[in-house]
């Protein structure tokens, strides 16, 4: 299925919620209502035509007008087509829905995500740091990100 | 220490009975494993809640090695610096890390590679994945009580580490394949030896298949194991061996191909459940040791038809891809090693997002050892091949 | 015993200092813990396994800290790993050594500059013996350091450690 078809379908379904997309992009890609994201990714996932079944990658972005947001790389193993979804959230109030009960490997990229970017993503079950102690300040791939002078009584900076 | 976790739905605790009847009552008790232990394979940390010698449950924490890898993609001046942190990635792999990132920001470069480098690096690639498997295989045995293969796939490891010296002078982190090409040429005897190692070394897989694939012990340890279903690993988004010994037949270098593979002759290997379940410990085993000998005749093929040519006269001196993002995958010895790149149009990367295979393929352990015993989470956490600097990058 | 052989076939007498005695028997079982952290570690694996074989100079990989002389700091030490470090030392029994294997956990190695994650050289939380560079060092250098720290030990005296500390 092209992306075009993707999107068209997306769109059908649940109008709104799907936002701007760029199909001409090297690989074409679709905005979808942070709020809703669990919803529709479990459409993708499901609908025969679509059987998004593969997780590759999620990965948290932080962009360059100050946004944050998500981008979820899926495949289909038994279609053997791609899409991308993204997500946006403002860098205020970040919140995205939760796809870990959709693909078990949400459950870890999302933590990541939490970890780096500080994004909270509702209805996860185990929303922890992953990589960073629980105590580490601040979201280190955040672009306005300070390196702490201290961490428990170690000094960082070279 | 965390407390009350939720067990199960459907675990159910039997009370052992004295002989007058009563219950004796026993308590779940957390127990540590890592992140200093002999057998995580570096520094993995593993929370075990365990009803005697049943574990209810696993919560890795991982994170004990997590150099900020993406940071530091960020912040290099050009898009070629980021090589030797991909190289320190997945330092058993560093050839495939290298290649992985090249692909990617050749893609979004859209430039077009030399034969002989397409060639040069198949080869790479492939001698790597043995190194690597070799490791796996290695410390695997000694996880399972066999110290002579590990000896004997270090020997072997020696001789492709001597091919990758004599061709850029590193042992280990290679800084080898580059945007664009390969840092240097192959040296004069490279195809002679190569064929010579590649000769030599199916003795050595015959001799490990004798020692220790078929041995009686070791099919005990790890059969019906840790069976990983198929649905489950492809829910959890699992790759590369673990997949393919869910009886997946899936394999990058066939299904989204990159690279030269199409021209040479291989098939994939898939596990089939020989001495148990599809998917136990021993499948994800075996998968490894034939895909070695699949990668030898991948070598062999590919050393009789390297073509002439300049390896570096591709190489950007300046990299500014358009902006744009893209994100490509390709196998490495643990699977689908993907860099996600997003290029804002300056002369260094705007973000670098690397899917780490061993991330997500550790992901998934808790759903495949629950209500197996403690002595068995080592087979099942050797037979995921971890490597933890590329679990936390 | 190599040379020694067939020298004190009758009950003989060898006088030495005690410091002499104690520093080779100190020096020929260093005993290793058995722990990597990142790349390094496998090159000590490498060093530990048939082509460099490290348990001709006497390094022995034990599981746990109490029976440890020597603790190699194989690869880079994130901020989160630091504290278990300095839990493992301090469960060491006295006398032990460091060595700090590779260029991340002298100083920080590649990730000197914007590792927010990374300790910049293991000898802010531990003391450290022998530092072996390279990125990562080959097993000969490793073999190097092992060499370096038993020079080391075979200058300590004992003895007068002990009357000092009383």
């Amino acid at each position: 299925m092209t992306a075009r078809e993707i999107f068209d379908n997306l769109k059908a379904k649940f109008g709104d919620a799907i936002g701007e997309a760029k199909l001409d992009a090297l690989q074409p890609w679709i905005t979808v209502a942070e709020k809703r994201a669990k919803e529709i990714c479990l459409f993708l996932r499901d609908e025969p035509g679509f059987g998004f079944d593969y997780l590759s990658c999620l990965s948290g972005v932080d962009y360059p007008d100050g946004k944050l947001g998500v981008t979820y790389h899926l495949f289909s193993m038994n279609h053997k087509h791609k899409i991308v979804v993204k997500a946006l959230c403002t860098r205020e109030n970040p919140h995205v829905q939760s796809v870990s009960a959709v693909w078990g490997t949400a459950n870890w990229h999302e933590r990541e995500a939490y970890d780096m970017y500080g994004i909270v993503f509702d209805e996860h079950p185990d929303l922890r740091r992953i990589l960073c102690g629980d105590d580490y300040p601040g979201y280190p791939l955040r672009k306005d990100f300070k390196v702490p002078e201290f961490y428990n009584g170690m000094k960082v900076p070279y | 220490m965390k407390e009350s976790r939720t067990l199960p739905t459907d675990y159910v605790s039997s009370p052992e009975r004295t002989s007058s009847g009563r219950t004796l009552r026993t308590d779940e008790m957390i127990l540590n494993m890592g992140p200093q232990h002999p057998s995580t394979h570096g520094v993995l940390r593993l929370e075990l809640v365990v009803d005697g010698e049943i574990i209810v449950d696993v919560i890795p924490h991982i994170g004990y090695l997590h150099r900020c890898f993406e940071k530091h993609a960020e912040h290099m001046t050009n898009y070629q610096q980021v090589i030797p942190y991909a190289d320190r990635m997945d330092y058993l792999s560093s050839m495939c890390n290298d290649w992985a990132y090249a692909l990617a920001v050749e893609k979004l470069l859209k430039t077009e590679i030399p034969e002989r480098v397409q060639y040069i690096r198949l080869i790479m690639a492939e001698l790597q994945r043995i190194a690597s498997h070799l490791i796996a295989v290695g410390t695997y045995a000694i996880d399972m009580g066999a110290f002579t293969p590990f000896l004997w796939c270090f020997r072997d490891r020696e001789r492709i580490l001597d091919l990758f010296e004599m061709t850029c002078g590193a042992r280990l982190l290679y800084n080898y394949i580059w945007v664009g090409g390969v840092s240097h040429d192959l040296p004069p005897s490279f195809v002679e030896k190569a064929k010579e190692f590649c000769r030599d070394f199916r003795t050595t897989l015959k001799e490990v298949h004798d020692v220790l694939t078929y041995n009686e012990i070791f099919i005990k340890r790890t059969a019906n194991v840790g069976v990983l279903p198929k649905d489950v690993a492809i829910n959890w988004a699992c790759s590369g061996p673990m997949l393919r010994g869910s009886g997946v037949d899936w394999d990058l270098r066939r299904d989204d191909p990159y690279g030269i593979y199409d021209r040479f002759e291989w098939t994939v290997q898939v596990g089939k459940g020989e001495m148990g379940t599809v998917g136990d410990c021993w499948d994800r085993y075996i998968v490894r040791m034939r895909e070695m000998e699949e990668s030898t005749r991948i070598i062999e093929q590919a050393v009789e038809s390297v073509p002439e040519g300049n390896v570096q006269s591709s190489i950007p001196k300046r990299i500014r891809p358009e902006a744009g993002e893209v994100y490509v995958r390709s196998e490495s010895p643990r699977g689908e090693l993907g860099f996600y790149v997003i290029s804002d149009g300056t002369a260094s990367p705007y973000r670098v997002k690397a899917r780490a295979p061993a991330f997500v393929n550790l992901s998934v352990l808790p759903e495949i050892s629950r209500g197996a015993m403690v002595a068995d989470l080592v087979a099942i956490v050797g037979s995921v091949d971890i490597v933890l600097g590329e679990v936390d990058r | 015993m190599g040379i020694l052989n067939y020298k004190f076939e009758s009950s003989n007498i060898l006088i030495t200092s005690l410091d002499g005695l104690l520093n080779w028997a100190r020096l020929s079982s260093l005993w290793q813990m058995q722990f990597g952290l990142a790349c390094c570690a496998i090159e000590m694996m490498a060093a530990s396994a048939s082509n460099f074989d490290i348990m001709r100079f006497g390094v022995i990989p034990r599981a746990t800290p109490r029976q440890c002389d020597v603790m190699i700091v194989s690869g880079t030490v994130t901020l989160k790993m630091a504290t278990r470090i300095k839990r493992l030392f301090d469960q060491m029994p006295e006398p032990r050594y460091v060595i700090s294997m590779g260029s991340c956990s002298n100083c920080g190695g590649p990730y000197w500059e914007h590792g927010y994650h990374v300790l910049k050289g293991v000898d802010r939380v531990i003391p450290v013996d022998v530092y072996v560079p390279g990125c990562p060092p080959r097993p000969e250098a490793l073999l190097e350091g092992i060499i370096k720290l038993q020079e080391k030990v075979r200058k300590e005296s004992l003895a007068k450690k002990a009357v000092q500390t009383v």
